[in-house]
């Protein structure tokens, strides 16, 4: 088993390592041979994790560590590499291989002699690895590592379009979001250490997910819980973080399926479901996410609807079902929230790459029946005021004001600070040079050596 | 005392010295790149010699086998431990590296004599461990870049006032130290001047203007070289670290972890590059001075692991970004450049440089980083979720700052801005040993490992005794005058 376990986990570091070192000695590889390492990793990868399945199926107890060792090792600190396969991460790893295989074969056609072909598999080789070391991850490091393997593919993926400035700008969005949602992860790696645990076993309990026990008290329980739900809320596009979920969809539509409509943006609630013996330890933690879960849900379910473009519609579509899973989770339910995990990846994925077809398929209904294809109006429609309609119809439009909102009262204020002790510095460094000190002031950025020849 | 089995040290130094005069002759700028290079080569030879030497001999310290500078000094100033074994080669490469990737363009304006001078300097600082050796070291490694500032007609004045105020905060500092005596529980006259010394020197907030200023005026390669074997470290390790009591490390620490989220934040606002990088490496040198500060074994481990690959990635960020320059001139952040189709290698290179800064995983930085991040939180619980903070802020603005050069537009060229050879070179050899350090990374970490308990059994062996404590009267009288 160790060595099914092993190559679940190596298939994608060497697709990385053949992928990434021809990119970085310029020998790009030509599609076929690409194609060909995809589909091989693929098979071995998904085939492996699938013996593995079929040998756990016959356990009394479907949990099966696996050892790493330690990859650093001091008196005071170890870094312990463990794989743990179990009820939740398996089922996690295979749609994660499913997925990703499909969507890498659909791509190599859809991707044909794009000038990035080999930066979008490269990246998507990333985020596989990320995908499946954060699920298998046994320790908190490990699935940090993970974690932020994911959160770099999917903003480089989303801006990969770069000589174009929105698909940059929405990159960016992305990955300061990220940012927080891994500072959220790494300072709750840093409370459990500081609480004595960092392997999972230990916080989490011996026994097979999810009926572990947590080692942890009530208080640590909460603090530990909150910061997880942070980093779960950035991964997810939970609300207050849900502004950076349309903006994604810049990236070529089969990343956009993988990431958005299956694989990443459910890692939010894997992480909640892979700690949820300890949210068990706090009713209030419990109840705050059912909220943040319900409230993200009314919010996405109204933001979809007024959207204008296929790819925001379903992605919106799939965060109502992200939410309701999250409001599931803290409701108590484990397996209901990872089957429906696994069901709603699948539809978004397949969704998301009929997107691109979309009038012709409505075109081929409506030459089936034989007319326009019925114009359907909402329940709520005919219930609701005038007024609160429009109000509805430009809160959602304006996607809940919530990127606005991050805007005015973080973003603003943060540069404005800055900007003032910038000023300052100008103004001490002139003062001591008697008189301007900045050479960089004249650098307008058309000073080139181009022009210079 | 063990010895070398070479003088290593000894050459790396003089292949640097006969270098700068010999180069400094040559008229021809592209004889003297060449030749600059030959000298920088054999000096990088010498030093990774030197560290597999001391690593082969596994030894606490080693002397050069030749002994002359004992026999001319009447004392061993050139030594190896564990602390400055790889520091050597790391300071080597990163001379190495700069006249290599030194392109035609600009060869006229670097100056490679002064270059291989500035290197013999660092690579004695780096060792030696005899507190005036240090410190004339750090003074006159000072010179070179107000030469250059003032060769180049550039306002010295910032520059001078912060050197000069280093200078003399240290040496007065460690004259009342030696007065003294050493092992005692010193008054505020020796505290206030090395802890002063070292603020300015290591470009902690409000001191760091002189580096942003550097930054601005003199070349990017000199700039570089200048800051990225953060010498400011060294001094706080061999001069305050031994001797300094607990609330001036806290002090010192606190500061730089001000230091490193004010410079992070900073690095987001800036809208040229290289006061970006400059503020990016401020907030990277002051992570590891707060690291030094916590005088535990993890974070100081932590420390001394990211202020290798701090100047590893840096020092490789930092090429990568003057490289772009050497190409579209100094680098405006306000608009898309779009060099991505022209360099990929270069942006390769530097995604790879600053993700490894800041610890990403996979590359050498990340278990410094969590080491570090461990440590601080370890020491101050609720304070160090600041190190989180400035992590997240830098990897945030560098990012930013990869989009804006390389991508955002498609920019047209009519001559061709491909990456040359020599380039690629020094981009593959540091993506390598960021790549090999991140993915095996134990040798590493042991060996930050042992020269911490090296660092810690030193402070505990200068500890002020309990049975011999300082005069009263005499403590009494200068704490009474730190106060006032």
């Amino acid at each position: 088993m160790t060595f099914l376990g092993l190559c679940v986990i190596l298939c994608p570091v060497i697709l990385l390592c053949i992928l990434g070192i021809s990119s970085l000695i310029s020998r790009r590889l030509p599609e076929t041979v690409t194609n060909r390492c995809l589909q091989v990793v693929m098979v071995v990868g998904l085939s492996a994790s699938t013996l593995m399945l079929l040998m756990m199926l016959s356990m009394v107890d479907p949990h099966v560590p696996i050892e790493l060792g330690n990859w650093v090792t001091i008196p005071e600190y170890q870094f312990h590499i463990k794989l743990i396969f179990d009820r939740l991460s398996i089922p996690f790893v295979m749609l994660s291989y499913i997925l990703c295989g499909t969507i890498f074969q659909f791509a190599s056609r859809y991707m044909h002699r794009e000038p990035g072909y080999n930066r979008f598999f490269t990246l998507n080789a990333v985020f596989l690895l990320g995908m499946v070391t954060t699920s298998l991850a046994g320790t908190i490091e490990t699935l940090f590592a993970g974690w932020e393997l994911v959160g770099l593919s999917s903003a480089l993926l989303v801006a990969f379009f770069h000589e174009r400035p929105a698909p940059v700008r929405n990159g960016l969005r992305v990955w300061c979001v990220y940012r927080v949602s891994d500072a959220a992860l790494l300072i709750a790696a840093l409370t459990l250490h500081h609480f004595g645990h960092s392997d999972f076993e230990k916080v989490l309990g011996t026994a097979s997910w999810p009926a572990g026990l947590a080692t942890v008290s009530e208080h640590e329980a909460l603090v530990v819980g909150l910061l997880m739900l942070l980093a779960a809320a950035g991964k997810s596009a939970l609300i207050p973080f849900s502004g950076w979920l349309p903006r994604a969809m810049e990236g070529p539509t089969p990343s956009s399926a993988v990431f958005y409509g299956a694989l990443s943006v459910h890692l939010g609630a894997f992480l909640l479901l892979r700690i949820s013996p300890i949210l068990v330890k706090s009713p209030l933690l419990c109840v705050i996410i059912v909220g943040l879960g319900l409230s993200t849900a009314v919010y996405a379910t109204i933001v979809g609807r007024a959207q204008t473009d296929i790819k925001s519609a379903i992605c919106f579509a799939s965060l109502t079902q992200v939410a309701i899973i999250v409001a599931e989770i803290g409701i108590g339910l484990r397996f209901l929230p990872l089957i429906h995990i696994l069901g709603n990846g699948c539809l978004r994925t397949l969704q998301f790459v009929r997107a691109p077809t979309l009038l012709q398929d409505y075109r081929q209904l409506e030459n089936a029946i034989g007319d326009r294809l019925p114009r359907l109006t909402g329940f709520w429609d005919s219930l609701l005021p005038r007024g609160m309609r429009t109000g509805l119809y430009r809160f959602a439009i304006e996607r809940g004001y919530l990127d606005s909102m991050i805007d005015d009262y973080i973003v603003a204020p943060f540069v404005s600070v800055f900007r003032w002790c910038d000023r300052m510095e100008r103004r001490w460094t002139d003062y001591l040079s008697g008189g301007k000190s900045r050479e960089s002031d004249q650098v307008d950025g058309s000073g080139s050596l181009e022009e210079f020849l | 005392m063990t010895d070398l089995h070479l003088p290593w040290l000894e050459l790396a130094i003089v292949f640097c010295l006969v270098g700068g005069v010999w180069v400094g002759r040559l008229r021809n700028p592209h004889v003297a790149r060449n030749w600059a290079l030959v000298f920088s080569g054999l000096a990088l030879i010498s030093a990774v010699g030197a560290w597999l030497d001391f690593d082969f001999l596994d030894a606490v310290q080693a002397d050069d086998s030749l002994h002359l500078l004992y026999h001319m000094a009447g004392r061993e100033l050139l030594v190896m431990d564990e602390l400055s074994a790889p520091l050597l080669p790391l300071a080597a490469l990163l001379y190495f590296l700069v006249p290599l990737a030194t392109l035609q363009t600009k060869v006229r304006r670097f100056s490679f004599a002064w270059n291989l001078v500035s290197e013999a300097i660092v690579l004695a600082m780096f060792s030696c461990k005899e507190p005036w050796g240090i410190i004339g070291l750090l003074a006159i490694g000072t010179i070179p870049p107000y030469l250059e500032l003032r060769e180049r007609g550039k306002p010295t004045h910032v520059y001078i006032i912060h050197m000069t105020l280093f200078i003399l905060l240290l040496v007065i500092g460690w004259t009342f130290a030696e007065i003294e005596g050493i092992g005692r529980i010193h008054t505020l006259w020796v505290i206030v001047p090395l802890l002063g010394a070292i603020l300015v020197r290591s470009g902690i907030a409000p001191f760091h203007c002189w580096m942003t200023d550097l930054f601005e005026h003199a070349s990017f390669g000199t700039a570089l070289l200048f800051v990225t074997p953060i010498a400011g470290a060294y001094a706080a390790v061999r001069l305050v670290m031994p001797i300094a009591p607990d609330w001036v490390l806290r002090s010192i620490g606190l500061a730089s972890l001000f230091t490193a989220v004010y410079a992070s934040g900073m690095a987001l606002v800036q809208t040229e590059a290289r006061r970006f990088f400059c503020y990016l490496f401020l907030s990277h040198s002051a992570l590891v001075l707060v690291g030094l500060e916590i005088v535990t074994p993890m974070a100081l481990t932590g420390a001394l692991c990211v202020w290798l690959s701090v100047g590893m990635a840096l020092g490789g960020f930092g090429l990568t970004l003057r490289a772009l320059e050497a190409r579209r001139g100094r680098l405006s952040l306000t608009h898309f450049h779009g060099l991505y189709e022209h360099t990929p290698e270069l942006a390769i290179c530097f995604i790879l440089t600053g993700l490894a800064s800041v610890g990403f995983p996979g590359t050498v930085g990340f278990v410094g980083t969590e080491l570090l991040v461990d440590g601080a939180v370890e020491a101050y619980p609720y304070i160090g979720v600041a190190v989180v903070i400035a992590g997240a802020l830098n990897g945030v603005a560098l990012v930013k700052t990869y989009f804006i050069l390389f991508t955002g537009t498609r920019y047209t060229s009519a001559v061709s801005l491909r990456i040359r050879r020599r380039e690629r070179f020094a981009v593959l050899l540091l993506a390598s040993l960021i790549l090999a350090g991140g993915l095996y990374p134990q040798p590493g970490i042991l060996s930050r490992y042992r020269a911490v308990k090296e660092l810690l059994h030193e402070r505990e062996s200068l500890a002020p005794s309990p049975t011999t404590p300082v005069e009263p009267s005499h403590s009494e009288h200068h704490h009474a005058e730190g106060h006032e």
